[in-house]
């Protein structure tokens, strides 16, 4: 018991290190040095709000890039993933659903859909889909919206991110990003 | 696997095996009182805090003291951090004004954040207030990661010393950990990862209108200076509740990287400062070596399962809960990695896995994390296995085992029996009353067989101190938040006090010098038979419950069973 004084006095001191000063100081160094990322990277068009870079949202209009299915409809309270196991009945039943109306939205095109837009994202917050996602979807995009589908591929192809550093992750496409380019055009 | 696959694997243990070294030689520096360069810019504040504390620093505590101080600071640390949780409606820096949180699930918080476990119920952007997760949850992030330091530190000096009766002063080992590792390498981690994308704000949440019109609610907070420190102290509890999945959390494949790296960074230079402690470099080494060839070849067997075509779908690398921006390597890589240590953290749904993926997930915490493994506590596991191979050893040339000069005893062997058997229990226990308890079945989210895995998943990471999830499970019930906070208290003192009787008991004994009849500790055979004990005893222990879960699962998929 003779150290319950101690302790005590340790932990309040160090709260007021780790839990007060620390975060505090961090938070005044980040707004300074990198104010965009530190306030969540957000998208304003005409004043308005429209979303962060960081964070995905829905698209279903036939003019605009899909994202990826979500568990939590894209809605961020909270984040979260379908946690389905790769075995899980109701995963075959949701794959095979979002497979047919892939199909139905794309006829123009005998591929397969690809994977990453049949299944549901970790986070499901997910910015990105793939690069073969998105060209998977440029035929309808460029329809949709009447325009030259060349011209489509190039905003793609300028949004694309390749490997961070030319090895890290994967290549990917930020699809609010690539949406607002092509409403931009 | 893609040929980039194969090259981020190399890289990153080209950078672990380059960082080991000078973190653990300052380590060692450190923990001996030596002076580093830290020294001249924070050991004012070293100073200030045993001064502010009513702490002497000089005195040398024997094994039971140190084990005293241990619980009763962690006691404390649990009461208020709950008191923290149940008042946050009352308390500043809460700009979505939550509610306090409920009892038993801010009793299972409390005790996942200071037995560095960070198993979480909750939902962190739904349920804490900023207040709750900086001034309680980080700050026992950094103080639950001090303490695994400084248990770590005194084992190794139980090994060092000679006919002593003391092995170091809690407090002192604590605040170093704090001030001289942690704090500074988390000042740096933090802002890189707020140039990364990572958010670092106390303004309320945002709310956009999308593209297409939808409102959307996006939440912020002082995320960074948790995340650093989250990863580096392997403690894993998420800021948000997808944990580093979120694009907030973990925005870029290089905040990706640089986080694996920083789980697995102290774990490994501790084996490098236990070498220099204790002037066994060459042995230092045999141990990394141990750890990283387990980790090479869990990893290998993880990501085979994962690039193997599923049946059920008839693919291969399923996307469901993983992230583009990772894609399937890093997504795997990093499973393995988390819990391997014991962070869990994770940046992709363990529960979406392939079932033999999660089975080595869960193989990695079953063998007590000691691959790496958590700071300080990968350490000391690892020690527990280490002095069962030098014990067993001996028994097979019919001499008393020694270990760098030290006779090992009865006494020890009992303490090491105790601390590896007491998680085992708690695993197999928990989930066997779980699985036959209505109260616990309520809350599964898969069927079949991966429903059980969701259970086993559970205590496993509960009383290896890990904190991931097969997060289908809802968790946060009565049910679970009690059950699961009384095998991650198993998970830490039932282990660390042992620890510490046998750094006691080792600190007092003589010197004695090897002799032909030594089984040398720094050779490759030596790794081996280690790493043959530690693959027996899982096996022994687990097999039948793994049986049941992720390996019946995956039998059935690769018939195109689906449950």
């Amino acid at each position: 018991m003779k150290y319950l004084i101690p302790a005590l006095r340790f932990n309040i001191f160090m709260t007021l290190l780790l839990g007060l000063i620390y975060p505090f100081m961090m938070t005044g160094v980040s707004q300074v040095v990198f104010p965009t990322q530190a306030n969540g990277d957000f998208i304003s068009r005409d004043g308005i709000i429209v979303g962060s870079k960081l964070i995905g949202q829905n698209f279903e209009k036939p003019e605009y890039f899909w994202p990826r299915p979500s568990a939590i409809s894209y809605n961020p309270q909270p984040s979260g993933g379908s946690n389905l196991g790769q075995a899980s009945d109701a995963l075959k039943k949701a794959v095979d659903e979002r497979r047919a109306k892939l199909k139905a939205a794309h006829p123009y095109t005998t591929e397969e859909p690809p994977q990453d837009l049949l299944f549901a994202s970790a986070s499901g917050l997910d910015p990105h889909i793939s690069v073969e996602a998105a060209e998977y979807q440029l035929q309808r995009v460029a329809l949709a919206r009447n325009i030259d589908k060349a011209a489509v591929q190039k905003i793609l192809q300028e949004v694309t991110a390749s490997r961070q550093l030319g090895i890290l992750g994967e290549k990917t496409v930020n699809v609010l990003v690539l949406n607002l380019a092509l409403d931009k055009k | 696997m893609h040929i980039n696959d194969y090259l981020q694997f190399i890289i990153f243990v080209v950078l672990l095996i380059a960082i080991t070294p000078p973190l653990g030689r300052f380590m060692a520096k450190v923990f001996t009182g030596e002076k580093t360069f830290m020294h001249k810019a924070l050991g004012w504040l070293e100073n200030l805090t045993y001064k502010v504390s009513g702490i002497n620093p000089t005195e040398d505590m024997s094994w039971k003291s140190y084990a005293a101080a241990f619980m009763v600071f962690h006691l404390l640390a649990i009461f208020i951090l709950m008191l923290i949780q149940m008042n946050q409606a009352w308390l500043p820096l809460n700009p979505q004004n939550f509610p306090n949180v409920v009892w038993h699930s801010a009793f299972n918080t409390a005790v996942s954040f200071v037995t560095n476990t960070n198993w979480q119920g909750y939902s962190g952007e739904v349920t804490m207030s900023n207040f709750t997760q900086m001034v309680g949850l980080t700050v026992q992030n950094f103080l639950s990661a001090a303490c695994g330091i400084a248990i770590a530190v005194a084992l190794t000096r139980g090994i060092a010393r000679r006919q002593s009766k003391a092995i170091g002063n809690f407090w002192v080992d604590t605040t170093r950990a704090t001030i001289y590792v942690l704090l500074p390498i988390c000042v740096l981690f933090t802002l890189f990862l707020v140039g990364q994308g990572v958010v670092q704000t106390f303004a309320p949440y945002v709310e956009a209108v999308t593209l297409e019109g939808v409102k959307q609610l996006i939440p912020l907070g002082p995320a960074a200076s948790q995340v650093s420190i989250k990863m580096l102290g392997t403690n894993g509890g998420g800021f948000f509740n997808a944990n580093a999945t979120h694009p907030f959390e973990n925005p870029t494949a290089l905040s990706n990287f640089i986080q694996m790296l920083s789980i697995f960074a102290i774990g490994a230079a501790l084996t490098y400062m236990y070498g220099s402690m204790t002037g066994a470099r060459k042995h230092g080494w045999v141990i990394f070596g141990a750890m990283l060839s387990l980790f090479v070849v869990f990893t290998s067997i993880s990501l085979a399962s994962e690039y193997t075509v599923n049946p059920v779908f008839h693919q291969s690398g399923i996307m469901e809960g993983k992230e583009t921006r990772f894609g399937v390597f890093n997504s795997v890589f990093f499973s393995s990695i988390t819990t391997s240590a014991s962070c869990g953290a994770v940046n992709a749904m363990h529960s979406s896995l392939s079932p033999l993926s999660g089975a080595v997930a869960m193989v990695n915490m079953m063998l007590g994390e000691i691959i790496f493994g958590g700071v300080g506590a990968g350490f000391y596991g690892m020690m527990l296995f280490i002095l069962m191979t030098v014990f067993i050893a001996g028994l097979m040339v019919g001499r008393t085992p020694e270990y760098l000069g030290k006779k090992i005893e009865a006494k020890e062997m009992m303490m090491v029996i105790l601390a590896i058997l007491a998680p085992c229990a708690a695993i197999l226990i928990g989930t066997g009353i779980s699985a036959i308890s209505p109260a616990a079945l309520s809350s599964l989210a898969n069927k079949g067989p991966h429903g059980f895995s969701e259970i086993l998943y559970a205590y496993t990471s509960a009383a290896a101190n890990n904190g991931s999830a097969f997060a289908g499970l809802n968790a946060n019930t009565l049910f679970f938040n009690l059950m699961l906070a009384v095998a991650m208290f198993i998970g830490r003192f039932a282990i660390v006090i042992p620890i510490l009787a046998v750094a006691g008991s080792l600190a007092q004994k003589k010197y004695s010098p090897p002799s032909s009849g030594t089984f040398e500790t720094d050779t490759t055979l030596f790794a081996l038979l280690l790493i043959g004990v530690i693959l027996i005893v899982g096996a022994l222990t687990f097999l039948p419950a793994l049986s049941l879960g992720p390996i019946v699962e995956h039998l059935m998929m690769i018939k195109g069973q689906t449950f």
